[in-house]
């Protein structure tokens, strides 16, 4: 084989990788994007309107926010503002995504593929054992993109044929993939384990404290996850600096 | 332009600059100590943030939803991949939600 089908190989290898481990995320988008259809549907908005915003935006909690603004009649001001902050969470998982992407990654590329930055797929790219590179990103968030599109669609469309306990049953598909992810971490780390516990009792606490519960739940997600990553950076610095990663 | 393509618009812009700002400008490797391992501890902290309390809400009923995330910590303990874990944390629940409805 010459130097570019290798290379060729390589970057199919890599296409069918990403593919493959988006696959369970496609599944839950699907199902949560399905309930985001009805919720539209429900809300006054057009089918094409609902699948218009889950094609440009990719992102659960932002655009639930966003389409009860519009509806509701808010400022393009709050819109934006609540877009950004609840949304700030993935420039801190670009940042830290970053550190995890292959050198040929450059600018450009960047642009595009940070498109595809949702809680999930980072949480797939960021934890990959290997450096992320373009085809490999590429795949990863070709199928969510796809299961989130036509989810909202079917959801828009067919509104809520399904009885509300199958859809609901359908929504822990997405957590189940975060446990997934965060389990065999703690059980390997005792460190990880540690933040791990850390970031679920500040969470709760910002969800049931009489004021604190007032927090947006994006910015919630944000605090609790900065606070334990924190404490945990703080403590037990890994020696390896969490160069585990490169 | 309509109201609705102006809100769309804004959304789409936000949501993305936000995205892809931070990914693309800040490239190169971090070398403070701190910051790596706050950086290696995030995705962890972020997924578990986002699971907990919120997914115990996500059906109907807590007692449901909780069978359903101990059945994938479980499987995931045991070192199930994605798609397995997912699957059982619907199956578990849609199990649960049947003899909750037998029983009852």
């Amino acid at each position: 084989m010459t130097i570019e089908q290798t290379a060729e190989t390589s970057r199919r290898r890599e296409y069918r990788e990403g593919l493959r481990h988006g696959f369970p995320i496609a599944c839950g988008y699907f199902f949560v994007s399905f309930t985001f259809g009805i919720l539209g549907a429900s809300l006054g908005f057009r089918w094409w309107e609902s699948t218009l915003i889950s094609m440009t935006n990719l992102t659960s909690a932002g655009q639930i926010a966003g389409v009860k603004t519009i509806a509701a009649g808010g400022s393009m001001f709050e819109l934006a503002l609540s877009q950004f902050i609840i949304n700030l969470r993935y420039s801190l998982m670009g940042i830290s995504l970053s550190q995890n992407m292959s050198e040929d990654v450059n600018g450009s590329k960047r642009a595009l593929l940070g498109f595809g930055i949702t809680d999930e797929i980072y949480g797939v790219a960021a934890s990959r054992k290997m450096p992320v590179t373009t085809v490999y990103f590429l795949g990863l968030m070709t199928l969510p993109y796809i299961g989130w599109s036509l989810g909202t669609l079917f959801g828009a469309i067919l509104g809520d044929v399904l009885p509300a306990t199958v859809t609901e049953v359908m929504s822990l598909a997405i957590y189940g993939m975060f446990i997934a992810i965060v389990v065999p971490a703690a059980k390997e780390s005792r460190r990880v384990l540690f933040v791990v516990i850390l970031a679920a009792a500040v969470s709760c606490l910002m969800y049931y404290m009489p004021v604190l519960k007032e927090v947006s739940v994006g910015f919630a997600i944000i605090v609790s996850a900065v606070a334990a990553a924190a404490v945990g950076a703080w403590l037990f610095p890994p020696e390896d600096g969490g160069a585990c990663r490169e | 332009m309509s109201r609705f393509l102006m809100c769309a618009l804004v959304m789409m812009l936000v949501t993305y600059l936000v995205r892809a700002i931070p990914f693309t400008v800040f490239r190169r490797k971090v070398r403070n100590r701190f910051f790596r391992s706050f950086l290696y501890y995030v995705p962890y902290a972020v997924l578990t943030a986002m699971t907990l309390p919120a997914a115990l809400y996500a059906t109907g009923s807590m007692a449901v939803a909780a069978v359903g995330l101990l059945a994938a910590a479980a499987l995931a303990y045991r070192g199930k991949g994605l798609v397995v874990v997912s699957l059982a944390a619907c199956a578990a629940a849609g199990l649960a939600t049947c003899m909750i409805h037998l029983l009852g």
